[in-house]
């Protein structure tokens, strides 16, 4: 039996996984601060967009990065302001961050459907790239598959390592024992917020301009969901979401080789593959109620008013 | 500076002027956003909210829109007043057109008067059923229902693609993926000739009077509102929260269904790949814009109506994109999530005093 399928198909694993693995990283430091922004899908689409635009326009690949992340940004920044300042119910905001995100990213995007982008280039060092599975594996992605990586160790060093890492998560955990020491949750949690915007927006700059270099409306195609769903399944650890992110890419997988290995199952069947597996692992993870409790941020949620 | 200060009492006022002043504020803000796209703000206003309903068949056609949001959005509010978040209503709208579509293509030669009422029963039990799996998660597995709907969605959005491409492809309909057309002893009957209102919407009048007597006259109400502001006191009380879990997601769920079976049996008249678009979600925010009230649902599901039909008529007559609906309705959340703020807290000027003190 050859393997010759096996680099190709671990190359795809990994730009399956990245986006999701920006997505849920930047949530998880969102949620560690006790915010739940359910508009990651709203924050990647719009990432998306921006990166698109810039990239066909300038046609240079880190200034869409830099776009991407700064749409993200701005629109977690509305949650933001809605949530921590003016105290609107979290769930809610966060609906509305994605059906807004949704519209705005397809009202933007009404002009560049059809437009191409060249892709990111990846990484390519002579006479080690070409070096037989570990060159492709190792040394032949973009630099965003590498930044994610990067990221995901920087911001588990920045929570577990770091004081400020460690008022993010005093913030999350009891936000009134955090303000009365004298910290500003609303700040914190400002830039929590931010950061996870910022990150979402990445994610979704490298659907449209590495994963597939084209603009489709709708193609987070509810990526933003599974990756809140990762959160949820890392126990709000970065290193297990990236684990999490992988297993995903793994079951992207089974869509695109199973029909080559003559499985005869309709395309729609195996599209349902990712969204199944994410209820699946939800169930698993939360089966055990007082275990799913202790992980959680304890001010998950919940809404902080300094007079209350 | 500004600042909040807390009320005593939250303002029973302001739940009702807020939605005024989200609208408001929607409308400047869009006229602001037009006038910088080079679009007469005065003119796409008149585009948007009064030409597309100048006349019968305009009236006729926003009844049809808001039939279906009207219908979720009144389900959907005895769950979210108990934080019973069901946004999956997308997948159960899907499922309930299924149900009740794949009855009248299989019953497709029968002639029976009781074809329509069977398919509706369908209808309302394959919401129900799409429904069921979210609930029993929760319950069950105490599996985050927010996240679990959604996915559920996806999944249905994808089972109707496989029937429409596969199985229910009508043979003679040169290769489209479209099911036949429905029989019309399988179609909802027109109540207004020449217009496509349908009985679709007295049901839907009908679902929210019976949901109002649910909301105001029955315990099954007053415990959805306990369960969400006091959630100790209602376990003191003895209410059974997982029974809540069930109530709320089969109820919504089978709102969501019947929506569905409305949109294939009335306005459509056969299975398409594209059902709805986004109903089940813009009913979330009819659901927040009317107060989680039946009556607030009722008028706020015609306004959001009215933003499609604007999103329409504006592509037609002034070129602007249809996504402008889009951003229209989550401007409009936004907005009315900011103003809710009014609810609890006044906005005063100048420092607090005692926060003057604490600082010296």
């Amino acid at each position: 039996m050859s393997f010759d399928w096996l680099v190709p198909a671990i190359l795809t694993i990994v730009t399956a996984a990245t986006p999701l693995v920006f997505a849920a990283v930047g949530e998880a430091v969102a949620e560690k601060a006790g915010v739940l922004n359910l508009g990651v899908e709203g924050m990647m689409i719009i990432g998306a967009i921006a990166a698109f635009a810039t990239a066909v326009s300038t046609g240079s690949g880190l200034l869409a990065v830099v776009a991407g992340a700064a749409a993200g940004l701005l629109l977690a920044l509305i949650f933001g302001v809605l949530t921590i300042y003016l105290q609107s119910n979290q769930v809610a905001t966060g609906l509305a961050l994605t059906i807004f995100g949704l519209g705005l990213s397809a009202l933007i995007g009404h002009g560049y459907v059809g437009k191409t982008f060249a892709g990111l280039p990846k990484l390519d060092i002579p006479g080690i790239t070409s070096i037989p599975v570990i060159g492709p594996l190792l040394f032949g992605h973009d630099g965003l598959v590498y930044f994610s990586v990067v990221s995901v160790i920087a911001v588990g060093w920045f929570l577990n390592r770091t004081r400020a890492g460690m008022l993010v998560r005093a913030v999350g955990e009891n936000h009134d024992a955090a303000h009365s020491i004298g910290y500003s949750v609303t700040l914190i949690r400002l830039a929590a917020v931010m950061f996870g915007g910022a990150m979402a927006g990445i994610g979704g700059a490298y659907l449209s301009i590495a994963y597939t270099p084209l603009w489709v409306e709708n193609m987070t195609a509810g990526r933003g969901w599974i990756a809140l769903a990762l959160v949820v399944f890392a126990s709000w650890k970065p290193w297990r979401a990236f684990l999490g992110a992988y297993l995903f890419g793994g079951i992207t997988i089974i869509q695109l080789y199973a029909q080559g290995m003559g499985v005869h199952v309709s395309a729609q069947f195996l599209s349902m593959l990712p969204y199944i597996a994410t209820i699946l692992v939800l169930v698993l993870i939360s089966r055990d109620e007082t275990r799913a409790r202790l992980n959680a941020p304890a001010c998950l949620g919940r809404n902080f008013h300094a007079s209350g | 500076m500004l600042r909040l200060e807390q009320r005593p009492e939250p303002a029973k006022s302001m739940v009702y002027v807020s939605p005024l002043i989200a609208v408001l504020l929607t409308v400047i803000t869009s006229m602001v956003v037009f006038a910088i796209l080079g679009v007469d703000p005065v003119r796409a206003i008149e585009a948007f909210f009064i030409e597309p309903i100048s006349n019968l068949d305009g009236l006729a056609e926003l009844c049809v829109k808001a039939t279906p949001l009207v219908l979720i959005g009144v389900g959907l509010s005895f769950g979210f007043q108990a934080n019973v978040w069901n946004i999956g209503a997308e997948g159960q709208l899907t499922l309930g057109a299924l149900a009740g579509g794949g009855l009248a293509l299989a019953l497709f030669n029968q002639e029976s008067i009781l074809l329509v009422p069977a398919m509706i029963v369908a209808g309302v039990l394959g919401g129900m059923a799409w429904a069921t799996i979210p609930a029993l998660l929760k319950t069950r597995f105490n599996t985050n229902e927010i996240l679990t709907s959604l996915m559920l969605t996806y999944v249905a959005l994808l089972l109707l693609s496989y029937l429409v491409h596969g199985p229910w492809k009508d043979p003679q309909g040169q290769n489209f993926p479209e099911s036949r057309l429905f029989h019309v002893s399988a179609m909802l009957p027109v109540v207004v000739e020449g217009t496509r209102l349908n009985v679709g919407w007295l049901l839907a009048l009908l679902v929210v009077a019976g949901c109002w007597v649910l909301m105001t006259r029955h315990i099954f109400g007053f415990q959805v509102k306990v369960i969400g502001m006091a959630p100790m006191a209602a376990s003191f009380a003895g209410f059974r929260e997982k029974r809540i879990v069930w109530m709320t997601l089969l109820l919504s769920g089978g709102c969501a269904g019947l929506a569905g079976v409305i949109e294939v049996a009335g306005a459509i008249g056969q299975i398409v790949p594209v059902i709805s678009p986004g109903y089940g979600f813009t009913a979330i925010i009819v659901a927040f814009l009317g107060r989680l009230h039946p009556v607030g649902v009722l008028l706020a599901g015609l306004l959001m109506a009215l933003t499609y039909l604007g999103g329409d008529s504006a592509q037609i007559t002034m070129n602007l994109p249809n996504a402008v609906t889009g951003v229209f309705q989550g401007m409009l959340l936004f907005f009315l999530l900011a103003s809710d703020v009014l609810i609890r807290y006044r906005i005063r000027f100048g420092r607090h005093r005692i926060a003057l003190e604490a600082a010296e």
